[in-house]
């Protein structure tokens, strides 16, 4: 990493706790996963799992929505604002080269998430350990959430760099960073959900399903934090469609998918005309 | 000229079936100053991205030091003060030019020195989302001067600075040239450009309709020389019936003539003796020269 990169990180940084973007960003979580994890708090009896657990179980969920929109909403202005702004051109007219630009973008937005990340489950999960009871297993789940959220926030945060590279203009790149979190984290689920009914049970349910599930990088998260933990699992009951997987797909779905945003966001910014 | 800091040799640019630039050829030489003219759309910022290397000519080479436009030498040599430049509103005047110093490879401490030279040590510590777009401006020239660069390129530096500002800004631009660099000024400001540079260069739909000093292309434009006659008492009349030219109101007299006849044009004004009050001789200025050849009658 150049000192280039890392003085852009720096500024990034700055801005996102100007902007009280790293507060909101904790607080926003911290509070979610405080409620998801009480008002959730129904099944530990009948199901004879800790409250950590059930909490974590929760938490996967908020995650799978909470954690691309936030990621997005740091990205989505990362090259359309700068180029609006008319300061793309004078930071490219430096030795910085594009490359570090995003680079330096990425470290400080993917910094502010992971402080949110685990500033709110932290919390939550502390909450939920001191009310309820925790084992060695729960905060493993939890250690798991907390990891494989910054994983799915680097891929968000990349898509919304593309975007951003893509769209042009600000509202452009606002607009169509709201369709990527519709269409990858509420649209895909429903028409999979929609396709096995439809297919009640037969080729699409047992052979196709699991890896679309896995093609996709929220869904992926989910399955792979719910199936890790056979308590997890217990309590929220979808455990066949990651059973039809073989070992570690999921996982590297949650390993390739930022690589391969990233990947195509480099691609993206290098055909802008600042 | 060899020893040219910039250069573009015949360079070429279009967008889609857009042309921008065609066949633009040249050349700065250290410590000179080139005003760089043209209507909207002429050309004049991508000829400037051109230079940086922000984007690559379809024809023709561009070298900033003696490096290609886009290498690290060449960016390295070059600064450049976009229009009406922007900076992120969150960000202090100060945390903003750490940020360049540290892209330009300067120690962040040299940050408060500069920005002390274009007049902002008091507001550096202020958001820059509180500025005026005079202040924001001196903050794009403050960046300029990190690193002492060898070409420096100014798109309408000018541009909404007071008049006491605008002399300021002149003052550094001067500065900076005598410290070796050369300028490049894109602007629209005539009457400030004409003592300000050494050179004038004018893009006309992208192409280069005229590039040397204000008065060799007076010179070669030809345009005429105003003669402005004042008659004592009311008798513009007589002095239009003797001398010809066009009537202003009841008291001068206004007569155009070639450079080359201008002497003895003076001779026949001075001949009519007490008839003349007063006498002013009015150059072509750079308003007039920019038209001439931005307007299609140059070369």
């Amino acid at each position: 990493m150049t000192a280039r990169a890392l003085a852009v990180a720096l500024a990034e940084f700055r801005i996102a706790r100007r902007n009280r973007w790293a507060l909101t960003a904790a607080l926003l979580m911290l509070l979610f996963a405080l409620a998801l994890t009480f008002a959730g708090s129904a099944p530990t009896g009948t199901l004879g799992v800790d409250l950590l657990t059930v909490s974590v179980a929760s938490m996967t969920t908020l995650a799978v929505y909470l954690t691309p929109l936030l990621a997005l909403l740091l990205s989505f202005d990362a090259v359309s604002g700068e180029k609006e702004r008319g300061s793309l051109a004078l930071l490219l007219s430096y030795r910085l080269t594009r490359g570090e630009l995003l680079a330096g973008k990425l470290i400080a937005h993917l910094a502010v998430l992971a402080v949110a990340m685990a500033a709110g489950f932290g919390a939550a999960g502390l909450a939920a350990a001191a009310a309820g009871g925790a084992g060695p297993e729960s905060v493993l789940a939890l250690a798991r959430l907390i990891g494989s959220s910054i994983l799915l926030g680097a891929t968000f945060l990349a898509i919304g760099y593309a975007v951003s590279a893509l769209a042009g203009s600000m509202a452009g790149s606002a607009g169509a960073a709201v369709g990527v979190w519709l269409v990858l984290v509420v649209l895909y689920d429903l028409g999979l959900l929609g396709a096995v009914v439809a297919d009640d049970g037969g080729f699409f349910t047992q052979e196709l399903f699991p890896w679309l599930l896995t093609l996709n990088p929220a869904d992926a998260f989910r399955l792979w934090n719910v199936a890790a933990s056979g308590q997890m699992a217990l309590a929220t009951g979808m455990t066949s469609a990651a059973d039809a997987l073989p070992g570690g797909a999921l996982l590297a779905s949650l390993f390739l998918w930022p690589v391969a945003a990233l990947g195509l966001a480099r691609l993206a910014i290098s055909r802008i005309d600042p | 000229m060899a020893d040219s800091v910039l250069r573009l040799d015949a360079v070429g640019k279009a967008y889609g079936s857009r042309r921008v630039l065609q066949e633009v050829s040249l050349a700065v030489a250290p410590g000179e100053r080139v005003a760089l003219l043209g209507h909207n759309g002429a050309g004049k910022t991508t000829l400037m991205k051109l230079a940086l290397g922000l984007v690559r000519a379809d024809a023709g080479t561009v070298s900033v030091g003696g490096a290609a436009a886009g290498s690290p030498a060449a960016r390295a040599a070059a600064a450049y003060l976009p229009e009406a430049p922007a900076f992120h509103p969150a960000l202090t005047g100060r945390e903003q030019l750490g940020l360049f110093a540290s892209l330009a490879g300067v120690p962040r401490a040299s940050a408060p020195a500069l920005l002390g030279r274009v007049g902002l040590a008091g507001a550096a510590d202020r958001r820059i989302g509180t500025w005026s777009k005079g202040m924001r401006q001196r903050l794009g020239l403050a960046q300029v001067l990190l690193g002492r660069p060898a070409v420096a390129l100014l798109d309408e530096p000018t541009s909404g600075l007071d008049p006491v500002s605008r002399r300021e800004l002149y003052a550094i631009i001067d500065e900076l040239a005598g410290e070796g660099a050369a300028v490049l000024i894109a602007s629209h400001a005539l009457t400030e450009l004409e003592a300000r540079t050494d050179r004038i260069a004018i893009l006309r739909e992208g192409r280069m309709a005229a590039c040397d000093r204000l008065g060799r292309l007076r010179e070669a434009a030809g345009l005429p020389v105003r003669l402005r006659v004042t008659a004592a008492g009311e008798r513009a009349s007589d002095i239009q019936a003797r001398l010809g030219g066009e009537r202003l109101n009841g008291a001068s007299v206004e007569i155009l003539c070639p450079p080359s006849e201008k002497m003895a044009r003076l001779a026949d004004v001075a001949a009519l003796g007490a008839l003349v009050a007063d006498l002013d001789v009015v150059q072509p200025d750079l308003d007039d020269i920019y038209r001439h050849y931005s307007e299609g009658a140059g070369p």
